[in-house]
């Protein structure tokens, strides 16, 4: 009952509030007791979460496990969830990272455990309903419930500007969801329902072209600040920078994400003519936030903010691909959403590792510590060359395929990513050489333990996975294959038109090999 | 013989509710005699079963209200939107007695006049809602009036509250008169003082005329003033501050559903027809009351004038309602009055959990390290303070996700995003309280004390804030049927 197709997501959805409730009945006191119970739910919650692997059909057209129940019929909202293949990365995706930033917090976390992980588990269980929720109220409520966690998490837990970066954080981002209500009014005004799967599966644009501009930009705010494209970043530097290693973990991997998941969702299958004509104005922006934040990345002190800097630059790839529109485009942009999870993830916990010992974030600070920490280095340095997007690591797939998706509609916006590409692999392994290489010269740095085997549990799985889509993406870009599809028939379905002639991407890259023959499927009626 | 005081004993069954808070009320001033002075909470309970009874009467009374019962020469009214009204007023009043007890325990204020007046004021609010005629409705609203005037002075001893009590019956009476001219204008202009008599007969003058603009005028400046909206809010921020913390509560939720309740009988009963004089007005008078009320409230550090100057953003959300003015408009506001009545009075009941002796607990720094000193305080607080900011999943939300609706269906689309941005000062302010219930070192380790009483009231209060966020269901069949009465619409 609690595992069959209809039920299978609210169990997800539930697991970790569950474990919320019942860690209120445990004493405060009792720190151990909270650490155990935030670990075992977040190990339960990926574990119910590990069903969806082998039950998720690939290549359905339509969403998967629905649970569709009255929630208020007095306003016709109801409690609707279900998953197709972006949705089903992203569960996996918040699952995954969700347990890891729990076990991370293990050591970290000091003080107050029991409203720490009550905060996390919550948090979890908000980020899932926006990625489950097929209605729009539902979503809604979601979006924003997940805020009030968050708030907490870099409020109380962060470093020193911890309650500016926390309502910096929260206004911002509020400011832009408040705008998205009104434009889900205006929706349900026009076609009377609040339902997304209806919307989406319409075979016909449910809205006139003038109205497609006004909800396109309604609902551009909440996601462009949540990405955030350039120049809504602003919030992004602080959060992250003075939130506790695991709420930059979430915040990195699974937040960011709900940005171009919304974009994915909504402004590009619904409003196309909308998307279409403000194309331009996305793409530029993605392209100035992808160069903009590497250079920023450049003049960072603090390890943190350089990250929170790459962030930018690597959440501008996911919108160039979004908004190239193309098969490849919008795939690779998805992995990459995945692959920025998995790899800035990693990197934020390789500072935590260093922020544990030495309680400070400066570069300045460090320098040679491959001496004393050989193991560290070797993981560092993966992490690294996954990010940068390295061959045979995940990064190098994300990139290579958004790259690709963009060249395919014009070259020059490939070639300011490109640009990107470089700067991106500069400051990271800059930032490398200045911590790891050279001679100690810190005297603090001559002792520091190496990894222990929680930080070994932790990063070491995101490197499994990094070298996992690095090596053999194939499984993610078949989940990928029919949602795209979906979305690139509303702009030109003459593309998937049996002319695979004229197709030359497919000859061209043969490290790519499989990559495109997934994105690029075979006619429909093989569907 | 109609125009002649007909009167049968049915009819009295009719009042029976205000008649069991009378009764009541006068029972404690005279049993207030016999108790000594450390039994004097034993007056909290009688005026409990006075709102207890005076509810059962109520719910007996719901079949006349389907019929839209008007009796005593048509002077009063039965209708759903009576009945409802008259709960949230019970609602709101047992709320209050049950966060005042230990209270008056800590000023050392315990007096039997303090519930009978509680009572007296809600026999007010109960015929404002039901009342069809201008002069029962302006005895009502002075009967509210009075009542709260000697309430909010009631800590003698305390110079803030005697200041508050001054300036609230000045301008209180101040904006009494001008309602009264205006009543008096209604009446001559209609010849009389039915509000059914006077919507027909303001509808059959020409649009426009000067003589309805002035009377809507003077009557809205008096009712207007009743619910604290922008320009006539001044008395708020002190009142709040200086009265005894329950009183505020009381002021700041059941008074002006209280006086809501008139405004809605008044514009969309007798003024109805003339909507096009007034709606400006509203509109007007909404927007400067969101503007002023979330902008000023950005630098209180007292918890009371932030509540305060909140409450005058929230008269704006609500007053945005009336200018959606259809169906969903109007549910909108009858479930925002209620679910507003209720976690406003949880704000105010955490501030008189705070209050102990020495302490008067409603600074900011009052509240540092609640969560350390109190946990359950402290996130109750919290629950409380979202649903003001209306952050999901509470009623808060819901109640604002109604009024734009109403106002995107409408077509205000410059209305609604001015609203939905003023939620972001909002929640500016309120969280600044909640930084320093949870990111603060306690400043006093002393933990503040709840009584049984102030428990049960709180957990009534969250059980609504949080049930009609999360099901509202319940809550919007209710506000549907409140506005079953045909008015207007």
């Amino acid at each position: 009952m609690l595992f069959s197709d209809s039920h299978i997501l609210s169990t997800i959805l539930f697991t970790p509030l569950v474990g919320a409730i019942l860690m209120l009945f445990i004493p405060r006191t009792n720190a151990n007791a909270h650490r155990l119970m935030g670990n075992l739910f977040g190990l339960l919650g990926l574990a119910v979460s590990l069903p969806l692997l082998w039950r998720f059909k690939f290549g359905a057209p339509d969403f998967q496990f629905q649970q569709r129940l009255d929630w208020i019929p007095s306003i016709n909202a109801h409690y609707f969830l279900g998953i197709d293949g972006i949705s089903f990365l992203m569960v996996m995706l918040t699952t995954v990272l969700g347990a890891i930033a729990i076990l991370s917090s293990w050591s970290a976390i000091h003080k107050r455990e029991k409203e720490y992980y009550i905060l996390l588990l919550l948090l979890q269980t908000g980020m899932l309903g926006v990625f489950m929720s097929l209605d729009f109220v539902l979503f809604y409520v979601f979006w924003e419930v997940m805020l009030v966690p968050m708030y907490f998490l870099i409020g109380v837990w962060g470093s020193e500007r911890r309650l500016y970066a926390a309502i910096k954080f929260f206004l911002y981002t509020l400011a832009g969801s408040v705008v998205m209500l009104l434009a889900i009014l205006m929706i349900y005004f026009k076609v009377n329902t609040f339902d997304i799967r209806e919307i989406l599966m319409s075979p016909h644009a449910m809205f006139a072209r003038d109205l497609q501009n006004w909800l396109f930009w309604g609902f551009f705010f909440a996601f462009a600040i949540k990405v955030p494209m350039f120049p809504f970043h602003t919030w992004l530097p602080d959060a992250h920078t003075e939130a506790p290693t695991a709420g930059s973990v979430i915040l990195a991997g699974v937040l960011l994400k709900m940005g171009t998941y919304g974009f994915l969702r909504f402004s590009v299958p619904m409003f196309p003519d909308a998307t279409m004509k403000f194309r331009w104005i996305m793409i530029t922006l993605s392209l100035i936030g992808i160069i903009y934040g590497a250079l920023v990345c450049m003049m960072q002190k603090d390890m943190k903010k350089l990250i929170a800097y790459s962030s930018v630059s690597h959440m501008g790839f996911c919108t160039l691909g979004i908004f190239a529109l193309t098969p490849l485009g919008l795939s690779g942009s998805i992995i990459q959403q995945v692959n920025h999870g998995i790899s800035t993830g990693a990197l934020f916990l390789i500072v935590g590792v260093l922020y544990e010992r030495r309680h400070t974030r400066l570069i300045s600070e460090f320098g040679g510590l491959a001496t004393p920490m050989p193991n560290f280095a070797a993981v560092y340095l993966i992490v690294t060359l996954s990010s940068l997007g390295m061959p045979l690591l995940n990064g190098f797939i994300g990139e290579f395929t958004i790259l690709r998706g963009a060249f395919e509609v014009r070259w020059q916006w490939a070639a300011w990513g490109v640009i990107g590409v470089v700067l991106g692999a500069a400051y990271l392994l800059w930032l490398y050489q200045r911590v790891m290489f050279g001679n100690v010269t810190n005297p603090a740095n001559e002792q520091l333990p190496d990894l222990n085997w929680r930080e070994w549990t932790t990063i070491g799985t995101l490197i499994l996975f990094a070298f996992w889509i690095g090596i053999y993406p194939k499984p993610l870009f078949d989940v990928l294959d029919k949602p795209v599809q979906q979305i690139v028939m509303r702009y030109d379905p003459s593309y998937y038109a049996p002319r695979n002639a004229t197709l030359p991407l497919l000859d061209a890259a043969p490290a790519m090999a499989s990559a495109p023959a997934a994105a690029t499927p075979a006619p429909p009626e093989t569907k | 013989m109609p125009g002649l005081l007909q009167l049968t004993l049915r009819d009295s069954n009719l009042i029976m509710p205000e008649v069991m808070l009378s009764f009541f009320g006068l029972g404690i001033l005279m049993t207030d005699f016999l108790l000594g002075p450390r039994e004097k909470k034993w007056n909290a309970l009688t005026a409990l079963l006075g709102v207890g009874f005076s509810g059962v009467t109520l719910w007996e009374l719901r079949p006349l209200a389907l019929q839209h019962d008007q009796r005593f020469n048509d002077a009063i009214v039965i209708d759903p939107f009576f009945i409802f009204f008259g709960f949230v007023f019970l609602a709101a009043t047992a709320i209050v007695i049950l966060i005042s007890v230990r209270y008056l325990d800590v000023e050392d204020e315990h007096h039997g006049e303090y519930y009978a007046l509680m009572l007296f004021a809600t026999v007010g609010m109960m015929f404002l809602a039901c009342g069809n005629d201008l002069v029962t409705l302006f005895i009502a609203l002075e009967t509210m009036a009075i009542s709260f005037y000697v309430l909010s002075g009631f800590l003698r001893r305390d110079r803030r509250s005697n200041e508050a009590a001054v300036k609230y019956v000045l301008l209180g009476a101040f904006s009494s008169g001008i309602l009264a001219y205006g009543f008096s204008l209604l009446y001559g202009m209609s010849g009389s003082t039915n509000l059914n008599a006077i919507a027909e007969s303001l509808g059959q003058r020409p649009p426009g005329d000067l003589l309805v603009v002035i009377a809507i005028l003077t009557v809205s400046v008096g009712v207007l003033f009743k619910v604290a909206a922008v320009p006539f809010h001044q008395w708020a921020p002190d009142v709040y501050e200086g009265a005894p913390t329950p009183i505020s509560a009381y002021v700041s939720v059941a008074s002006s559903a209280a006086s809501f309740a008139l405004l809605l009988r008044l514009f969309l009963g007798a003024f109805w027809p003339v909507r096009a004089d007034w709606a400006p007005l509203i509109t007007a008078v909404a927007v400067l009351s969101l503007t002023l009320g979330n902008l000023a409230a950005l630098k209180q550090n007292n918890i009371k004038r932030m509540l305060a100057y909140s409450s005058i953003g929230h008269v704006g959300y609500i007053l945005l309602g009336l200018v959606a003015g259809n169906k969903l408009g109007l549910q909108a506001m009858a479930f925002y009055i209620f679910v507003y009545a209720f976690f406003q009075a949880g704000a105010f009941a955490i501030v008189v959990v705070l209050r102990k002796k020495g302490v008067i607990g409603d600074e900011i720094e009052d509240l540092n390290g609640l969560i350390f000193r109190n946990p359950g305080a402290a996130v109750l607080m919290l629950i409380f303070l979202l649903s003001l900011a209306g952050i999901p999943p509470t009623a808060g939300f819901i109640g604002k996700l109604l009024i734009f609706w109403a106002l995107v269906e409408t077509g205000h689309y410059t209305l609604a995003v001015v609203a939905v941005l003023y939620i972001l000062p909002a929640v500016y302010y309120y969280f600044r309280f909640v930084a320093a219930m949870f990111s603060r070192e306690a400043t006093d380790q002393r933990p503040p004390i709840i009584s049984f009483g102030q428990w049960v009231a709180l957990a009534a209060i969250v059980l609504v804030t949080l049930v009609a966020g999360i099901y509202p269901e319940p809550f919007l069949r209710l506000a549907t049927y409140s506005i079953l009465t045909p008015f207007g619409l």
